[in-house]
């Protein structure tokens, strides 16, 4: 491991590996990424890996979208020798009160004006879209066309193998222990395997990210939270989009590969790092879904697991610089959305690092806004 | 033994040559191959794979099998149809 760096970036999910890529492709190659486990361990290897632009805030629309535009040429960008598994078959949303349905309406008007090409159909018009959809107590739903579902592993898997050809150092199995500041600046990593100097240091730890903050001294308004999903066989293509609904609270997706991966969100869920799978997950989980696709009643579900999001107030992501501590960068709180930002996520916290030209302005983002009362309550959440 | 005509997973049509390059690639745990490769997130939930695979990561890490950090074993235990699960499991659940 090397002994000192110019960034060190702490996190080996898409948000690490996408701006260790992205800093390096910049020209800021001296960079070393720490993981406490393998890549995609944490919270991007439990996601439910979709991709959607259909968001309710211009912040959001804006990186979902650039994000997805990365997803069309990663496998180019990136050079990859595989393929991410990139699949645009698109997010049905599902309306089931008339408030949603104005609420979509709205979202569709905004994504439109940032030319993203949703629209609202009717049940008759998504029906033809899936065709096993039942249909009863649905008003209209929202699709988007260009949303879709990436492989996580491989995603990740593409970033870390193009950083390293580019000379960054990835170190897995690697746990820090501690960070070092002095007089107000960071100045080094210590870890497991060793110390690191450097001044710049990006906390891209996911559910471990206010720990990982804490060792700075730095104090974020971030908790991590359990959320549960499962995978069933692999089956012939049956389901193109994504099938998702905020008030039904459920999303399942077929991926490339055949099988579903669904989930949804427990409201009595607790803070605190918690993977263990529970019964009530599966059990309710077939309930949603299978009320919604009767059909999946004949699929079998394969495996349970459980990741965590990591919450802010907002249930936005936390982006840039601290005040309390110069050279420590967050990218943090992505409260369920890490890995689809995941793209643009890296090219924006690179830019910030290197104080280079903004793609998109990210102060919006910062961690000052709880302060300021400057939330970014976005309507459109699982 | 041919290593690219013997199977490791069934499920996924990997064979042992498959492994061996991932593991020549750098991958050397097994959560790090289940992943890439997606050996032993078949249907059959890693029962033939897994002690396989177990054995090559062993090998390749010159350490004996019971030094293996192991995959987690993720419920269910068999495949169950959702059908099942989303009807009349009240019972079963008390029992738990």
């Amino acid at each position: 491991m090397k002994r000192t760096a110019e960034v060190v970036i702490i996190g080996g999910g898409i948000t690490g590996v996408a701006t260790a890529f992205n800093l390096a492709k910049r020209g800021c190659r001296d960079v070393v990424l720490l993981e406490k486990g393998y890549l995609a361990s944490g919270s991007t290897g439990r996601c439910g890996a979709g991709v959607r632009q259909q968001w309710g805030l211009e912040m959001n629309c804006l990186l979902a979208k650039g994000a997805c535009e990365q997803f069309e040429n990663l496998n180019e960008i990136l050079e990859y020798d595989g393929d991410i598994e990139f699949h645009q078959g698109g997010y049905l949303l599902l309306a089931t009160t008339e408030k949603e349905v104005e609420q979509f309406k709205k979202n569709i008007k905004l994504q439109n004006s940032l030319g993203i090409n949703s629209k609202l159909l009717s049940v008759e018009e998504a029906r033809e879209i899936v065709p096993y959809l039942n249909t009863e107590g649905i008003l209209a739903c929202a699709f988007h066309q260009k949303d879709g579902h990436a492989n996580p592993f491989y995603t990740t898997q593409a970033y870390a193998d193009a950083a390293k050809r580019l000379g960054v150092e990835i170190n897995t199995y690697t746990t820090v222990t501690d960070i070092k500041v002095e007089r107000g600046r960071v100045v080094g990593v210590v870890t497991d395997k060793g110390e690191i100097s450097t001044n710049k240091v990006l906390n891209a730890a996911g559910g471990w990210a206010g720990q990982i903050a804490e060792m700075a001294g730095v104090s974020l308004p971030i908790y991590p939270e359990r959320h549960e999903a499962l995978v069933t066989e692999p089956i012939e293509r049956l389901i193109d989009p994504m099938v998702m609904s905020f008030s039904f609270n459920i999303y399942c997706q077929q991926t490339p590969h055949g099988s579903f991966v669904m989930g949804y969100g427990d409201p009595n869920e607790k803070p605190g790092v918690n993977l263990k799978s529970s019964w009530h997950f599966i059990q309710t989980m077939a309930k949603k879904v299978t009320a919604i696709l009767p059909i999946m009643e004949n699929v079998r579900v394969v495996r349970q697991w459980a990741g965590l999001y990591t919450m802010t107030p907002d249930a936005a992501p936390i982006l840039g610089s601290v005040p309390e501590v110069e050279g420590f960068y967050v990218a943090v709180g992505f409260s369920g959305h890490g890995f689809m930002l995941g793209p643009m996520t890296g090219i924006l916290m690179a830019e910030h690092i290197l104080g280079m030209a903004m793609t998109l302005p990210i102060d919006k983002l910062d961690v000052g806004r709880f302060e300021r009362g400057e939330l970014i309550q976005e309507p459109s959440v699982v | 033994m041919k290593e690219e005509k013997t199977i490791v997973c069934r499920c996924e049509d990997l064979t042992l040559k498959d492994i061996r390059e991932l593991i020549k690639k750098g991958f050397r745990t097994m959560d790090e191959i289940k992943r890439i490769s997606r050996c032993g997130m078949g249907p059959c939930q890693g029962r033939t794979c897994r002690q396989i695979l177990m054995q090559e990561v062993a090998r390749a890490q010159g350490k004996s099998i019971d030094e293996i950090q192991i995959t987690t074993f993720r419920p269910p235990t068999k495949n169950v149809k959702l059908g099942v699960l989303a009807g009349g499991a009240e019972e079963y659940e008390e029992d738990c």
